[in-house]
């Protein structure tokens, strides 16, 4: 089994919910990204989904987008991030995830994409701009190398869930909201019904991204899904400890950091003690 | 006579395919339904072929320039009068179809990118027409360069939004395009400006569009009893160059030509110089050739045109270059802003900055070319649009 599976079956045994943040790697440099790392790992992270920046990334939101922009800025590129993941990796329980978008898995090699993910130690990833009907190249590199390609379902996504579900490895990724990545005022009403939809087609375990951004919300995904993934909220706060910086003002630096780390514990607190469904 | 081309897969050669996320597969599904049908519904086709008759004025003429020809010197050049469509360029070939589909599949709001602002014109007018609300999404970079377009298309009632990602140009404005259309795509219809964007979007514009290339079949065969032996037109996206080459794909005899912008020359990093100097990758849905660094980051474009400043191109161009049935050269601004004042001069016609590159490519060639050899030039827009741009640039001398 891998890592992610091992992972979802514990938190099963202990009635807990996956906390999943997102970061971009090198927002704002990689020294800090490693930091947020291992920080996150000890304020009870499950997965950590590290983003690889990229030019034009068409499911992202502005906060998002602005965060590659800074990574880019900064210059992390593709090997940076794989160098970034074999230094944490022995330092972390939780597993790691790249999320990419395809272009630069295909100039990298696709086959060698996964090859040196699994060989830096990432357990899976995430391309949102490769759905089913193009992914099958990707699917069986992912499958020989030991990465798990986890899927996105969208709340559209309809008579496609079944094939989506059989193609899955590691989770499923379910899209809360449809739209680009960014915090959203309230949790679609529809979610539950989709959860149960994607759980009629697969034992695997379901977390739900896209516009997560408080406890709350948490807690009320937590009642229906595995996982929770929190990718804009969390990348806001570090879009503070970036201005921070840029403005030359450490101490306030030191001071976001500390507010982002203790709001990601409070994201995993109403995931520890899952409620049934209701 | 058409090609196979798509594939079942979207697939042009290698090239093509669906490449976005999973919330936009099932419109996309669905837009391929609905084309299908709708393309073989007589009402359809009765509606479009009145709006591209009546109301934007074709067939446009085959024109011979006998100036430009005798000033050149060799091949007998035709210019396929596309700038004289209702709002002076080929866009609202595709505009209209890709409009009419919208209304039929009851979407009452369209979206769409635009670059130089020709395709957001012409989606913001068949708006106008069809009774559809439009919103445009437009680099911030093109609107300051083109703002006469983005007047034009507020009067029409459209909305404009700046595009304020990236490089602010057309490439970012596809971005939020396909980011709000990702929010909305339940009730709201993409109308792409070319043959870019994932399956069905590249065989759908490349349809519309092919009316330009079926009329310059009928045209020259009566004017000179014989298909033409080059067929030139310029490609940022390549919608119109696709829509005059399609009809002869099977004609070996007939010389396909796309020219692209390489900007201030391809040895520098300012161009959009796609085929010429780019790599297959995926850029907006599509596998195609596009520029980008050895990491995939794909990098910014350069053109004097605002409607070629784009770094990747159709993919089924890229299946053409890839298979030699057409060819695709470089031409600077330099050398398109030539082209742009000579056509001027010479025939009385101000050629848009992007169909100056075609014109360009002509001047070189011409001359070393027989007289009984026949080129046909796709002027695909009017200058109108680009006359203030080259004011700018030249200065207000007399020349």
């Amino acid at each position: 089994m891998s890592r992610i599976g091992a992972i979802f079956q514990e938190l099963k045994a202990k009635n807990e919910k996956a906390f999943i943040p997102f970061l971009t790697a090198g927002d704002p440099s990689l020294e800090i990204t490693e930091r947020l790392i291992l920080e996150l790992d000890a304020k009870g992270a499950d997965i950590i989904e590290i983003g690889i920046p990229y030019s034009d990334p068409l499911a992202d939101g502005p906060t998002i987008q602005a965060a590659a922009v800074r990574a880019l800025a900064g210059g992390t590129r593709m090997p940076d991030v794989f160098a970034l993941v074999r230094r944490v990796r022995p330092q972390v329980k939780a597993a790691l995830v790249l999320f990419t978008y395809v272009n630069p898995v295909f100039q990298w090699g696709i086959d060698r994409f996964f090859e040196t993910a699994k060989e830096v130690g990432a357990d899976g990833a995430i391309i949102p701009d490769l759905p089913i009907e193009e992914s099958g190249e990707a699917a069986a590199a992912a499958a020989k190398h030991g990465v798990d390609l986890i899927p996105l379902l969208a709340p559209n996504s309809r008579e496609r869930i079944a094939k989506i579900c059989e193609e899955a490895q590691g989770f499923v990724y379910v899209v809360a909201a449809l739209g680009v990545t960014g915090v959203r005022d309230t949790v679609s009403e529809d979610l539950p019904q989709l959860i149960a939809s994607v759980k009629e087609h697969t034992d695997l375990p379901v977390a739900v991204g896209f516009g997560v951004g408080r406890p709350e919300q948490a807690a009320q995904i937590g009642r229906h899904a595995d996982g929770v993934i929190v990718g804009s909220a969390i990348v806001k706060g570090i879009g503070g400890i970036a201005d921070a910086l840029a403005a030359g003002d450490s101490a306030l630096a030191e001071q976001k950091e500390r507010e982002l780390i203790d709001f990601a514990a409070s994201l995993k607190e109403p995931l520890r003690s899952a409620e049934a469904p209701l | 006579m058409t090609t196979a081309y798509p594939d079942n897969k979207g697939r042009f050669g290698k090239f093509g395919g669906k490449f976005v996320p999973e919330t936009l597969m099932n419109a996309l599904e669905q837009l391929e339904r609905d084309y299908n049908h709708y393309i073989e519904d007589p009402d359809f086709q009765k509606q479009l072929q009145y709006y591209l008759n009546v109301y934007s004025g074709r067939p446009t003429s085959l024109y011979y320039a006998k100036n430009l020809t005798e000033h050149l010197g060799g091949a007998k050049i035709y210019l396929k009068r596309e700038d004289l469509n209702h709002t002076g360029a080929h866009k609202i070939n595709n505009t209209i179809g890709q409009g009419l589909l919208a209304k039929m599949t009851g979407k009452k709001r369209v979206i769409a990118e635009t670059g130089a602002g020709q395709h957001g014109v012409a989606t913001a007018t068949v708006s106008a027409l069809l009774g559809l609300e439009c919103t445009v999404f437009m680099g911030e970079e093109d609107i300051a360069r083109q703002e006469l377009n983005v007047f034009r298309m507020r009067l029409m009632g459209a909305e404009v939004v700046p595009a304020k990602s990236g490089t602010r140009t057309l490439k970012d404005a596809t971005n939020e395009a396909i980011r709000h259309w990702v929010e909305h795509v339940e009730d709201t219809f993409y109308i792409i400006g070319s043959v870019v964007g994932p399956h069905p979007y590249p065989m759908i514009v490349r349809d519309f569009q092919r009316i330009i290339g079926d009329e310059v079949r009928e045209q020259i065969v009566e004017l000179e009893g014989k298909l033409p032996d080059s067929i030139i037109a310029c490609v940022g996206g390549g919608s119109n160059a696709m829509g005059i080459f399609y009809p002869f794909l099977h004609d070996e005899s007939v010389q396909l030509i796309g020219v692209e912008a390489s900007g201030k020359g391809v040895d520098t990093d300012e161009h959009a110089a796609t085929i010429s100097k780019g790599l297959p990758g995926v850029i907006h849905g599509s596998l195609t050739y596009l520029l980008q660094d050895e990491y995939g980051q794909i990098q910014p474009a350069h053109s004097i045109s605002a409607g070629l400043d784009y770094p990747g191109i159709g993919p089924e161009h890229a299946h053409l270059a890839d298979t030699g049935r057409a060819q695709y050269v470089p031409i600077t601004d330099n050398e398109a802003l030539e082209a742009f004042q000579l056509l001027s001069r010479l025939e009385g016609i101000i050629p848009a900055l992007e169909s100056s590159h075609a014109i360009a490519h002509t001047m070189q060639v011409a001359p070393t070319l027989p007289s009984d050899h026949v080129i046909v030039v796709s002027l695909s827009g009017r200058g109108d649009k680009d006359v203030h741009q080259v004011l700018d640039i030249l200065g207000g001398a007399d020349r």
